[in-house]
């Protein structure tokens, strides 16, 4: 069983919990630096990108991160994860966390009204997969180490080493393809 | 990007967008300025109105929509959802703040009353609703008509978070109630509480209500708002709490900390230090009937 942190300032938290135990795995709550030793894996939920990347830097849990990134701990943020983990955000400079060689533009669909959700087939998991987009952002471009997963008109899943990023949220579905797709593939 | 048809699809992701604002504070603003301080302390979004609900409370005058100037400036000045409030049943007002592409549309008993029978059918809306509640047969009956988010009425404009206590203990115990009974006691509280069988139903399984639920009306500390969460509160809302008070920014920004460590006390301790002079609250005993908020809407 591997434990597997997700941020919990704010934002989908226990959705994601949920979906650790239901595969079988630990979750740990991260609100503080300490909350970080013993992790196997790490998720970034959605919630406000904004409110989420001022705790990271006022608590000091950003530089943690970073440190763990280094040595090869796995990430997986979605929606407002995906843009703290951006290295670069569309006319607003650099994520929080900018270990992920991609341009991101935030709300890019518009406002909630524009919110959908969408049946995407992914070829990795030979499966179509349930995508919920809240308020969600674009991936307008991506580095050439970068794998897409999914894709709508823009990339929506992708891969680059131990760093994964969705722009939706799969722990708002009742399925658990993803969640497994990390504990399986970039964790191993 | 407009993929969905389906009214309970829409609904669903309605409710989404409440669960990612959970853990979160989201504060009342009147102004450009106001909001762009909101999201810099880490509002998780702003209500966007003319005047804050202590003002409103003074001058006692009809309270309506903010001016659609006031709500598209503020939309520009920030990048989290932006919520307004409509008089409960004016639901061209709301049909108006859908036209603006607001994320989210609060029917709030704050601005006077429209319609003194019925509320808004939000199952007519593409907009997400939030609508407040004393109790747990307001909130289902709102969720009915399609809210997607219920919060506690509270006192708004007071600073006393005593209501707000009130509110969210009711509707825990009577969720608590709810769940303690066997089918044939849970149609007739479906029924005690004009509600339907099935949405109580699905409340007693949960344990909670089957939508987000944040805390609101006097909040005005950062303890008030670890209080309200302690008691589980989703997150909060917060309105003349802050700018009524001496430092809008820090108080704000202590708020947002202590949403999240609302269960460590040090912490709480350590932010709740010398945030200057707070909002002045007012004692509800002196109120009379007439001057409460909380009873407007049913």
């Amino acid at each position: 069983m591997k434990k597997i942190g997700v941020l919990a300032f704010q934002g989908g938290v226990i959705e994601h919990v949920k979906k650790i135990e239901e595969i079988g795995h630990i979750p740990v709550l991260v609100k503080k630096i300490e909350d970080l030793d013993g992790i196997d894996g790490l998720i970034l939920p959605g919630g406000e990108s904004t409110t989420i990347g001022k705790f990271l830097i006022e608590t000091g849990v950003k530089e943690k991160i970073l440190s763990l990134a280094e040595q090869g701990m796995p990430m997986w943020g979605t929606c407002a994860g995906a843009i703290l983990l951006s290295k670069t955000i569309k006319n607003q400079g650099s994520g929080v966390l900018p270990l992920l060689d991609i341009v991101i533009e935030r709300n890019a669909y518009g406002s909630q009204l524009d919110s959908f959700k969408k049946e995407v087939f992914v070829l990795r998991f030979n499966k179509t997969t349930e995508c919920v987009f809240i308020r969600a952002p674009k991936i307008v471009d991506v580095g050439s180490n970068v794998e897409v997963l999914a894709q709508l008109d823009t990339p929506i899943a992708v891969l680059q080493g131990t760093i994964l990023a969705t722009t939706f949220h799969p722990e708002l579905t009742s399925q658990n393809y993803w969640h497994s797709f990390f504990v399986e593939n970039v964790i191993k | 990007m407009s993929e969905v048809v389906n009214v309970n699809e829409r609904y669903e992701l309605n409710k989404n967008l409440a669960q990612m604002l959970k853990g979160g504070v989201i504060m009342d603003v009147t102004s450009p300025r106001e909001a762009e301080i909101a999201e810099k302390a880490g509002a998780v979004a702003v209500m966007a109105l003319q005047k804050v609900p202590a003002d409103l409370r003074k001058e006692g005058k009809v309270a309506r929509m903010a001016d659609p100037k006031i709500i598209l400036e503020i939309k520009k000045a920030v990048s989290i959802p932006v919520m307004a409030k409509v008089r409960i049943g004016h639901f061209v007002e709301a049909q108006i703040l859908e036209a603006l592409g607001i994320d989210y549309i609060d029917e709030s008993e704050v601005l006077t009353p429209a319609d003194e029978e019925h509320h808004i059918d939000k199952w007519k809306f593409k907009a997400a609703f939030v609508c407040g509640a004393r109790d747990l047969g307001e909130a289902l009956r709102r969720i009915q008509e399609g809210a997607s988010m219920i919060r506690t009425k509270g006192e708004a404009g007071t600073g006393n978070v005593v209501e707000a206590v009130r509110h969210l203990r009711r509707i825990n115990k009577q969720i608590a109630y709810a769940a303690s009974l066997n089918e044939d006691e849970l149609y007739a509280y479906a029924k005690e509480l004009g509600v339907s069988y099935e949405l109580l139903k699905k409340t007693a399984e949960l344990k909670r209500l089957p939508v987000v639920n944040f805390a609101a009306g006097g909040i005005a500390t950062p303890a008030d708002a670890a209080l309200m969460m302690q008691l589980g509160a989703d997150g909060v809302f917060v309105g003349s709490g802050i700018f009524k008070s001496k430092n809008p920014e820090k108080r704000a920004r202590a708020i947002v900390m202590a949403t999240t460590y609302y269960n460590d006390p040090k912490i709480l301790a350590e932010i709740s230090y010398d945030l200057g002079e707070e909002m002045e609250g007012i004692d509800l005993r002196g109120l009379s009937q007439n001057e409460l908020l909380q009873f407007r809407g049913n």
